[in-house]
């Protein structure tokens, strides 16, 4: 009895939907790509699909769980992309020893040093993501723009500025330790999944442990009975964007890390939307309100798990969208009430004596 | 065919819903001709009765005879079709098209060319709202008349098309003020006297009173009884209502001479000429310990104003507010919340309750607003201030775990003032604390209200039910027009008050 009241409380929980896809998503590969599984051992770090996965997945995990805050106030963060873009930008200047109109010459940019301090660098990455956010916040908190409008003016707006830091240039990295971030390892696994922990630990104890989760569910539920509540939907909101900026920040450090380059137009292209679906994926309602960011990590992975199958049973790349927009079905079928419903029944009627009995 | 007295007559309905029995076994019989009130407290089945009636629902059991004859009515269209209108609370009309084209929508009289004839259509609305007394001009839209005109189009157009025999009017007055409720009666009166049997379903007793022929109540699901308004005394009623004896309710009179007498001294709470452009006039009002202050006043007479502006939700422009003799300079919610002010607002689902919170995560709330972001109340802590306040108020729930949306109305209020106790406020301001929710609760609440006066605390109360604003404060103040208009002490009487209200005196 006991056994089956904690399977009941699992299948309740947030994470349960987001697992089945996963895991479904899992025996399809044990059957169509079976080295999907495969892991293996390379100059003592793992490699393979699944470590792919955590890896190539980490910047949309990161800014999955800051799009979750966001999107559980009420609101939406689509200038994610192009706070991305910024914050690359600025770690590939500071890297880069020659600043504005000089010349750059090749011997400069290969010449892997810099003069900025490897500290500051990521500093000011992260200040200029969380600047981002902190705008975007004071529009839609204080100025009171609708969160679509006011995120699309960065959303926009983010990539020219991206541009205008880097002089208009793809910028290539010649620094070896900025590569870390991307493609280092500690203890055989890639840094990039220690910095999604991170990162989660972070958001975790900084919503759950305070009342700023409770505030955020609330606001997202109703808005003015927080107000008449005594409680400042204005920072609430002001603190979830912000939070969805440094979150921006930390995927752009990681991606301009990874392909050691920025190109302003087109690093962290689409990722809000990404974020957006991971979030949806992970059952957090677009409405707002109650929230999980676990949950949104897992939809990250389910994403990443598939794009990696797709292209492991040789789905061309370019129909991957199409491909893309099936799983997105499917997912969103398995949110909807009527169907759940129906899948709750079938399962009643096997397992025969589920009946109340109080 | 033999004539029956009886119009609509429904015997041995029975419908449960997952875990609920919503209604066991109750009869139901509506004249020709009547005024016929449903009562009993939120959740009595007065709703589900309604739907199985209209077809919204299917009853398990039981059978529904309509003009003689039984009928299964399929769906609200077909209720229509054989001649049983509604008309709800929220009217569900068009508001931005004309008066006119809301009575006589799909059936637009036609011109000469097949192309609708605007001047017939007109002259036909006007017409049929004028055999309910209703002269307005049916070109304009329907948005700009008040709620109670709009409820008149409703049944005009409800009477009209679909040739009802039977009308049921859900809680039609609830938003209603006194001259509109006066001139629906007129209407139902009017009907009546056609021979159309009204089902009326209402909170307000004095209604009941003044307009029904026969009363049902139900209670639980359960059918208690039917009675002639007039042979039947309103404890009785209320008793029958409660399932509790007569004796029970004497106790809420009395309890008022409980409370320790108000000593002047040190005002808690005082406005000095307070007020902001267009919202409210300058107002002076002094609160003491101890004391509890009714506002009476029209919907709209300021009464709400007055409540918003000293809780911070507005920002007054003019004069000043002190607490504790203390002028108060900034003004927010939390601003309020950190004086010691607490305000139960009118809309309980728009402002007061956050629905998808559990109870526990509503009744920490304000307290933990207080508290900021980073001194968060332990979970263990939540529990013990949840479970007290439940305990405390009476709040009927399987566990404080249980989403607040799924509370009876009556049950969230408890949570909205629980919510506030919990920040032990000196000031609780009560906007329409016990608005549709059912009598055992209402009684309940207003208990409360002069326990804590007892206990040392001030409170503004404000009602659109004068006896309840009587019965429990020490001074009644009454608004009209934005404006405070009088105030009177603890002897004054309801008939003064309305006579204030209505400005006629």
């Amino acid at each position: 009895m006991k056994k089956s009241n904690l399977f009941d409380k699992f299948r309740h929980s947030r994470l349960f939907w987001p697992l089945m896809a996963l895991t479904i998503l899992l025996i399809f590969d044990a059957f169509y790509a079976p080295s999907f599984f495969k892991i293996g051992v390379l100059n003592g770090h793992l490699y393979g699909n699944l470590i792919d996965v955590l890896n190539d997945g980490a910047p949309l995990a990161i800014v999955a769980i800051g799009m979750t805050l966001v999107i559980a106030t009420g609101g939406v963060d689509l200038s994610v992309g192009a706070v991305i873009a910024i914050s690359a930008a600025m770690g590939a200047v500071l890297i880069n020893p020659a600043l504005g109109n000089q010349l750059i010459t090749n011997d400069i940019l290969t010449a892997d040093r810099t003069n900025t301090p490897l500290g500051l660098i990521v500093l000011a990455d992260i200040a200029a993501g969380t600047l981002c956010g902190l705008w975007n916040g004071l529009l839609v908190s204080r100025v009171r723009i609708q969160p679509m409008v006011a995120t699309l003016i960065l959303m926009v707006a983010g990539r020219g500025i991206a541009q205008l830091i880097t002089n208009g240039q793809i910028m290539t990295i010649y620094y070896t330790p900025y590569f870390w971030f991307g493609n280092g390892f500690i203890l055989g696994l890639p840094v990039s999944i220690y910095i999604v922990a991170l990162v989660f630990v972070i958001a975790w104890l900084l919503v759950r442990k305070t009342s700023i989760g409770l505030f955020i569910e609330s606001v997202g539920i109703n808005s003015r009975s927080t107000h008449y509540s005594g409680i400042s939907e204005k920072n609430v909101k002001l603190f979830a964007y912000t939070f969805c900026g440094f979150c921006g920040s930390i995927a752009g450090l990681i991606l301009s890390s990874y392909v050691h380059s920025c190109d302003a137009n087109n690093i962290g292209l689409a990722y809000e939307l990404d974020a957006i679906l991971s979030v949806v994926i992970g059952g957090t309602l677009m409405a707002g309100g109650r929230f999980s960011m676990a949950s949104s990590i897992l939809g990250a992975m389910i994403i990443w798990t598939f794009t990696l199958t797709m292209y492991t049973i040789g789905i061309p790349a370019n129909t991957l969208l199409a491909a893309k927009a099936v799983l997105v079905m499917v997912v969103i079928l398995l949110y909807s009430d009527q169907v759940r419903g129906l899948i709750n029944r079938l399962g009643t009627k096997k397992g025969g004596s589920n009946v109340e009995s109080n | 065919m033999m004539e029956t007295p009886y119009i609509l007559s429904a015997k041995g309905i029975t419908k449960t819903f997952p875990g609920v029995q919503a209604l066991e076994n109750v009869d139901f019989s509506l004249k020709r001709g009547e005024v016929h009130a449903l009562m009993g407290e939120n959740g009595a089945g007065k709703s589900t009765l309604i739907k199985c009636l209209t077809g919204v629902e299917q009853p398990d059991k039981g059978t529904i005879e309509f003009d003689g004859a039984a009928v299964v009515v399929h769906s609200p269209q077909h209720a229509q079709e054989i001649g049983i209108a509604t008309v709800y609370q929220e009217v569900n009309l068009c508001t931005n098209i004309s008066v006119a084209e809301n009575v006589m929508l799909g059936h637009e009289p036609k011109g000469v060319l097949g192309n609708i004839s605007w001047k017939k259509m007109n002259e036909q609305a006007a017409q049929s709202l004028s055999k309910l007394g209703v002269a307005i001009d049916v070109t304009k839209p329907l948005g700009i008349y008040s709620v109670a005109i709009q409820q008149m189009v409703a049944i005009t157009r409800a009477l009209e098309f679909q040739s009802a025999k039977v009308l049921i009017l859900d809680e039609p007055t609830s938003s209603l003020d006194a001259h509109e409720t006066k001139q629906l009666f007129d209407v139902m009166r009017k009907l009546k006297s056609e021979g159309i049997g009204i089902v009326f379903i209402t909170h307000f007793l004095d209604q009941v009173y003044e307009v029904t022929d026969r009363i049902t109540v139900l209670r639980n699901g359960r059918y208690v009884g039917t009675f002639e308004t007039s042979s039947l005394p309103r404890v009785k009623l209320i008793a029958n209502m409660l399932g509790r004896s007569v004796s029970d309710l004497d106790d809420l009179s009395r309890s008022k001479q409980k409370v320790t007498k108000v000593e002047a001294g040190q005002a808690v709470l005082e406005t000095k000429e307070m007020g902001k452009a267009n919202y409210l006039e300058p107002t002076d009002l002094c609160l003491q310990k101890n004391e509890v202050v009714g506002l009476a006043g029209l919907l709209g007479s300021g009464r709400t104003e007055l409540a918003n502006l000293i809780f911070g939700i507005e920002t007054p422009d003019t004069g000043e507010l002190l607490i504790n003799g203390k002028k108060v300079t900034s003004f927010s919610p939390l601003d309020s919340l950190k004086n010691g002010i607490a305000l139960c607002p009118e809309d309980r689902k728009a402002a007061g309750i956050v629905g998808d919170l559990t109870i526990r995560e509503n009744i920490i709330l304000a307290l933990q607003a207080r508290y900021g972001w980073f001194k968060f109340i332990p979970l263990q802590k939540q529990y013990e201030i949840a479970d007290r306040y439940i305990k405390l108020l009476g709040i009927v729930t399987p566990s404080p775990d249980q989403l607040t949306k799924n509370l009876s109305g009556g049950n969230q209020q408890k949570v909205i003032l629980a919510r506030w106790l919990a920040t032990d406020p000196q000031v609780l301001i009560l906007d329409e604390p016990t608005r549709g929710i059912d009598v055992g609760a209402k009684t309940e609440i207003q208990k409360l209200v002069l326990d804590l006066a007892g206990q040392g605390k001030s409170c503004i109360f404000i009602s659109s039910e004068l006896e309840e604003v009587l019965r429990c404060s020490h001074r009644v103040m009454v608004l009209r027009d934005h404006k405070l208009v009088a105030e009177f002490g603890e002897e004054v009487d309801d008939q003064t008050i309305m006579h204030t209200m209505a400005g006629d005196l």
